[in-house]
């Protein structure tokens, strides 16, 4: 299949006045057209800024130092901010994490949803409008024309994050970069957004990649998986690989904090003892390793190089390594 | 809606009886009375004139009275000219003020809010320090320090400009710069600090997201939120600056209110006092409905209730 993106050695800093923070150093994937991508890992683990860097959304301090990006064969590092207009929106569009705050407090609805419809598919108004109903009621949004003369204080949370994913849809973009779309709603709304960005997906045939640290959410959606840590990417699988066949000590920690509804037993959650690394001086080796249960010398000193351990999955971690202690994942098929 | 206006007019005027009976009673607790001058006037003539203005019956009855013609809009004769009512005193000099002043009241706005724009889009580098050097300076300078440089400069070495006079066009450059200084320095600062809060919301980040140009994100996404505070500065600025400033009238020759205002109390002219203080708060109150008013239609999230 072709690939719609392909990102290589990305490392991007922000430049803050006690130092440079390495928020990303040297993350390199693929997605494949039509595919849905999940990227979990904890807060500051750089999977937001990866994103953030594709769309080129970084703040004035922030700075790609190295890497590719390659969307259709276009390297979106070198693009200028002429032509990056032309992809967001566009090409390229994005949910982002709180819905309460991301919609503009002044706009009415109807006007924030046809900007990009405007912009990117050369409509007049009365065109844009009927599309912009068109993708409301696609999001399950109820008298959408009535809706629209609305201002965003009227909606609420869940509502709103309908209207962000009918405005990222508009223009029908072949990427969308959903980041922590579910984080800040409750638990019932969560389920709908999700069941209706799979919904759309297959309407829309659009390739996703959603940004979680909610193993849960992204088993739902997506088909392969990226885990993030320390601002490199530490395992990549297959869904079904990382839930049952995972190669990472860190994967392992992230399994053993989802909460499991079918166990009689009731048993606590396992939090990851410890806290990330930090970014400012990363670590030489292995940024997991002053957390992690099974570090060896090498893990201190030696970064770990990504292991293929079979199709579509690598791990970086030593313990794959052929001279490392046999170890295997706490998790296994049927487990869960 | 409506029903808020009401009840807003209503509070207005509780406003202003209270402002119009503490003048009256802090005005008449001031030693010396409009007739005492340098040379003392013969006490026949001094009850005779007393008597004429009423100034002889009791404070209560005077306050009772004063308050009955205030409410048919009358604010009275003026104690110390002979034969002109304070109405006509007010008509006349408030336009010269409100020339001045909405000449101030627009270069500030326009100026201000493009500094503040510029800085707050280069922040930390030289066109934001200059904006807010400028500023501070606006901030600090008294107006009658700025209104002597620029008299100097302009006047004096340039003579570009004429020091004084209420003529033409040109002689309102000064008088509104040197008015307008300090309102200037408090915009720019103030939409500064808004825009630079407004663009790291969210909702920018969504605007750039969508690929909307960086004007498009600025002038339509940012703008509009970073506004709203300094709507809420716009009623009390455009009520101090229209009705005037005593010092910048003075220097400027204009014969304004605000002059008016301070002759009137060294003059003691109890008529006067009261007039052009009843006039400063009813617009005041007024300038500060319509802001409120006006707060609704930039801001949807506010309900006038």
């Amino acid at each position: 299949m072709e690939k719609l993106l392909q990102v290589n050695d990305l490392k991007t800093s922000f430049f803050t006045h006690v130092g440079e923070v390495k928020a990303v150093r040297g993350v390199s994937f693929y997605l494949d057209k039509g595919e849905a991508l999940g990227i979990v890992g904890e807060s500051g683990s750089g999977k937001s800024i990866t994103m953030m860097s594709i769309m080129k959304l970084l703040s004035d301090n922030g700075k790609i130092i190295n890497g590719d990006i390659y969307f259709e064969g276009k390297n979106l590092v070198k693009a200028d901010e002429g032509e990056m207009e032309k992809i967001r929106g566009n090409d390229i569009s994005m949910i982002f994490q709180d819905p309460m705050t991301s919609l503009n407090p002044v706009l009415k609805i109807g006007d924030q949803i046809t900007e990009p419809i405007i912009k990117h598919k050369n409509m007049n108004k009365a065109e844009a409008y009927k599309r912009a109903a068109h993708m409301l009621s696609l999001v399950g949004i109820p008298s959408p024309e009535d809706r629209m003369k609305q201002y965003p204080h009227e909606f609420s949370g869940g509502m709103r994050q309908r209207v962000m994913i009918a405005m990222a849809l508009s223009c029908d973009p072949k990427l969308l970069i959903a980041d922590e779309p579910t984080t800040a709603l409750d638990v019932t709304i969560q389920a709908q957004i999700l069941e209706l960005m799979k919904e759309l997906r297959e309407k829309i045939n659009t390739s996703i990649i959603l940004i979680t640290h909610d193993l849960g959410v992204v088993a739902d959606v997506c088909s392969r998986i990226n885990v993030m840590y320390g601002g490199l990417l530490v395992e990549t699988a297959n869904t079904d690989d990382l839930f049952y066949d995972s190669r990472h000590p860190y994967t392992w920690g992230l399994l053993g904090s989802v909460p499991n509804p079918n166990t009689l037993i009731r048993e606590r959650l396992k939090p990851i003892e410890g806290q990330p690394p930090d970014l400012l001086n990363p670590p030489k080796g292995c940024p997991f390793a002053p957390r992690c249960e099974y570090t060896m010398k090498i893990c201190m000193t030696d970064r770990p190089p990504m292991f293929e351990i079979g199709e579509n999955h690598k791990a970086a971690c030593w313990l794959n390594h052929k001279d490392a202690p046999k170890v295997s994942s706490p998790f296994k098929r049927g487990d869960k | 809606m409506s029903n808020y206006i009401v009840k807003r007019i209503f509070a207005s005027f509780i406003t202003l009886w209270i402002v119009v009976t503490a003048t009256f009673f802090l005005m008449h607790a001031m030693p010396g009375g409009p007739f005492d001058g340098e040379k003392k006037l013969p006490d026949q003539v001094k009850a005779n004139l007393e008597t004429k203005f009423g100034l002889d019956k009791p404070i209560m009855q005077q306050y009772g009275l004063y308050l009955k013609n205030l409410l048919k809009g009358d604010l009275g004769p003026s104690i110390k000219y002979e034969g002109r009512t304070v109405n006509e005193i007010i008509k006349y000099s408030f336009p010269a003020s409100a020339k001045i002043g909405s000449v101030a009241i627009l270069f500030s706005l326009v100026v201000g809010i493009y500094m503040g724009i510029v800085a707050a889009l280069h922040q930390g580098k030289w066109q934001d320090d200059l904006c807010m050097i400028i500023a501070t300076l606006g901030v600090t300078v008294p107006s009658f320090v700025l209104s002597t440089f620029l008299i100097l400069i302009f006047s004096v070495k340039l003579k570009l400009l004429p020091p004084v006079g209420f003529d033409g066009p040109l002689n309102y450059i000064m008088p509104a710069i040197a008015l307008g200084g300090y309102s200037l320095s408090f915009i720019a600062r103030l939409t500064r600090s808004s825009l630079l809060d407004v663009i790291r919301q969210d909702y920018i980040r969504t605007a750039v997201a969508k690929g909307l140009s960086k004007k498009t994100v600025i002038f339509k996404h940012a703008l509009r939120n970073a506004l709203i505070p300094i709507v809420t500065y716009m009623g009390p600025l455009i009520a101090g600056i229209l009705t005037g400033s005593f010092v910048v009238e003075k220097i400027f020759g204009i014969p304004g209110l605000g002059r008016e205002f301070v002759q009137n109390i060294t003059n003691r002219d109890y008529m006067a006092i009261m007039g052009v203080t009843v006039f400063y708060s009813a617009f005041l109150v007024i300038c500060n409905l319509v802001v409120d008013i006006l707060y609704a239609f930039i801001d949807p999230r506010i309900k006038l209730e």
